[in-house]
């Protein structure tokens, strides 16, 4: 009996869990071996008989050198977080203030302008950059951190909205009457009882703008232009390939460390991410 | 300590008219009931006495102030929830304290309100929990512990008891009544189960559709139902109603129905005549077995058959069909009754209602 449960919990628990941490994980692993291995071993052809793509034998570090060195990738890491951090901080303000207005107060068309604002995120940046290009330029501010921070709101904002808007709808609205019966006004209701609460929420939500702007490619694409203003994605694709010649050891070597902050932080978060994704507590 | 009056308080909604020319008196230290079927009305207008809703219409005073426009936190109230509403990333303490600290009240003398309301409700050992880490029962003296801290003029009560299980309701409702003997607060609350009304409330509003129905001592609404829906709302079993037509002629009138005859008592006389439609109600513990000495009172006595009986224990409803409709009859457990048994039944003429057919006002 117990034998058997575990023969079956090793074939439909532990068996394609594995296979799918493997899937997961496998674009990892061909970024570290990617930027691991020799120029020499990189460019071998595949019929070659020390053809090796999934492993090194003379693991080095230059790639990581070149990068570091020869190029401005510190530069981009500092620029990207900064742009991400700000657009992100901008985001969070608006999408906590409006989705708990949406959620909460009762004003004619709220339902209305939920769905509007849901339907402004679901226009394409392939289509919006196009528009918002003449608006950077008009302001001045092509080539410099602020169109990313000014640009990115445009979609991190309805994102925030919606997802602030559903939790604070899960949050039982007693609460907050109880808290300005206590002798709270809206506001402070707002500041001491709902946003604590709405925390896994707000980290979620954070946690997500962060990501998209850490990854954005089209718009940091479009905006800027010398290299020392570039973000990560932008400057290691743009710097790293020249003509036709893929430095493959150094672009993985960027992916890979442009890719552990986010990793950090959803590891940091995970938990709260996880309630924020699944709803609140009951009160 | 505080007077409420509400005077031609109304509600509207978009479609639905949800309170309609409430007018009210709670007097200082009185605890007031509201009871009705979900949808009567006596939440909203709850909520409109703690400043939630906005009023339509209408007025509400505490004390000798005009309240309508005045912010919840202004009119200094208390409010327990249903779902006791316990802030759930503060500890107990702190859930109690929160109201005296958004008042500015000096942490020694917070401390001290705190301490007292744990001793009074015995939650001392809980002070330091989250609202999660408590059972049903504690998270409701949480609650109550947070309204009385304040001690303010009024306490709203929004269906405090209906999470909590039959036995630790009726523990609590003993609890809430003598806390209200204790504290001497002024007291409105809502509730749509009828024993909590009548168990608790100094006086009971009975509420229907938005209007209410009659206002009144537990055991006046009991004994003089006002109207139809008060008489079948109060008491359970439910009193039985038959539909019944006048004959006969001066202080001869005789109720009939189906297998039904009975004597319209002489103090009704006056206010029935032949002819007319009525509706009779009777309470089940106004009928009982008819015996020996019933003979000469025929007036008031029917045969049925009986349909089902419930053992009680302390009582025994007889199920059975008389005039048309199935009434119930609630008799001394030592009666020995059995399915298809045939019984005649006696009808206690002092406890008869008449209530008018389309109108539904009691006669």
């Amino acid at each position: 009996m117990i034998e058997g449960a575990k023969w079956k919990k090793w074939l439909w628990f532990y068996l394609p869990m594995g296979m799918f941490i493997l899937g997961l994980l496998f674009p990892f692993y061909w970024m570290l071996v990617t930027t691991l291995k020799p120029d020499g071993e990189l460019y071998r052809p595949w019929n070659h008989p020390l053809y090796s793509p999934f492993w090194t034998s003379a693991p080095t570090l230059d790639h990581v050198k070149s990068l570091l060195m020869e190029t401005l990738f510190n530069t981009w890491m500092w620029n990207t977080m900064v742009i991400a951090l700000a657009a992100t901080f901008i985001s969070l303000f608006c999408g906590v203030i409006a989705g708990y207005a949406l959620a909460r107060l009762r004003f004619r068309w709220a339902g209305l302008l939920g769905t509007a604002i849901f339907v402004t995120y679901l226009v394409p940046q392939t289509l919006l950059f196009i528009p918002l290009a003449d608006i950077i330029r008009d302001y001045r501010i092509g080539d410099t951190p602020w169109a990313l921070i000014l640009t990115y709101p445009t979609f991190l904002i309805p994102f925030c909205t919606w997802l602030m808007m559903g939790y604070f709808k899960t949050i039982p609205k007693e609460l907050e009457e109880c808290a300005r019966i206590d002798g709270a006004t809206r506001w402070q209701a707002m500041v001491y009882i709902i946003l604590p609460i709405a925390m896994p929420g707000i980290l979620s939500a954070g946690i997500f703008a962060f990501t998209l702007s850490w990854n954005e490619f089209i718009y940091a694409l479009v905006f800027l232009s010398s290299p020392e203003q570039k973000t990560v994605p932008v400057g290691v694709t743009s710097e790293l390939i020249r003509g036709d010649v893929f430095y493959w050891g150094s672009l993985m070597a960027g992916a890979l460390l442009g890719s552990i902050p986010v990793a950090f932080i959803y590891s940091f978060f995970v938990e709260h991410y996880v309630a924020g994704m699944t709803g609140s507590v009951k009160g | 300590m505080a007077r409420v009056l509400l005077t031609n308080l109304n509600k509207k909604y978009d479609e639905t008219h949800a309170v309609k020319d409430v007018n009210l008196e709670i007097r200082d230290r009185e605890f007031v009931v509201l009871v009705g079927p979900s949808g009567c009305g006596k939440t909203t207008t709850l909520r409109m006495v703690a400043g939630l809703e906005d009023i339509t219409s209408g007025e509400i005073r505490i004390d000798e102030k005009v309240v309508n426009d005045l912010p919840p936190m202004d009119r200094d109230i208390a409010m327990v929830f249903q779902n006791y509403a316990l802030y759930p990333h503060m500890s107990v303490y702190q859930n109690m304290a929160f109201g005296l600290k958004m008042r500015k009240f000096e942490k020694s003398e917070i401390e001290k309100r705190v301490r007292q309301a744990a001793d009074i409700l015995g939650i001392q050992a809980l002070l330091e929990r989250r609202p999660r880490q408590l059972s049903g029962g504690q998270r409701q003296r949480v609650a109550l512990g947070r309204a009385i801290v304040r001690h303010p003029r009024v306490f709203l009560f929004d269906e405090p008891l209906s999470n909590l299980d039959a036995k630790l309701r009726v523990q609590m409702r003993v609890e809430l009544k003598r806390l209200h003997e204790q504290l001497e607060t002024t007291a409105i609350y809502v509730t749509h189960d009828q024993v909590e009304a009548m168990t608790l409330g100094d006086r009971v509003v009975v509420m229907k559709d938005g209007v209410v129905q009659q206002v009144g001592q537990p055991l006046e609404l009991y004994g003089q139902p006002a109207n139809r829906f008060v008489a079948g709302f109060i008491g359970s079993p439910a009193m039985n109603f038959v539909p019944v037509s006048i004959s006969g002629a001066g202080d001869a009138l005789w109720a009939e129905a189906e297998g039904l005859r009975i004597r319209v008592p002489r103090e009704f006389s006056s206010r029935v005549q032949a002819g007319k439609r009525l509706t009779l109600g009777v309470r089940p513990e106004a009928l009982r077995i008819a015996n020996g000495s019933d003979a000469g009172a025929a007036d008031y006595t029917f045969a049925t058959a009986v349909d089902v009986v419930e053992p009680l224990g302390n009582e025994i409803l007889l199920n059975f069909r008389a005039g048309g409709v199935p009434m119930v009859a609630r008799v001394d457990p030592g009666v020995r009754a059995k399915m298809h048994d045939n019984l005649h039944l006696a009808l206690d003429p002092q406890r008869l209602h008449f209530f008018d057919a389309d109108s539904e006002a009691a006669l």
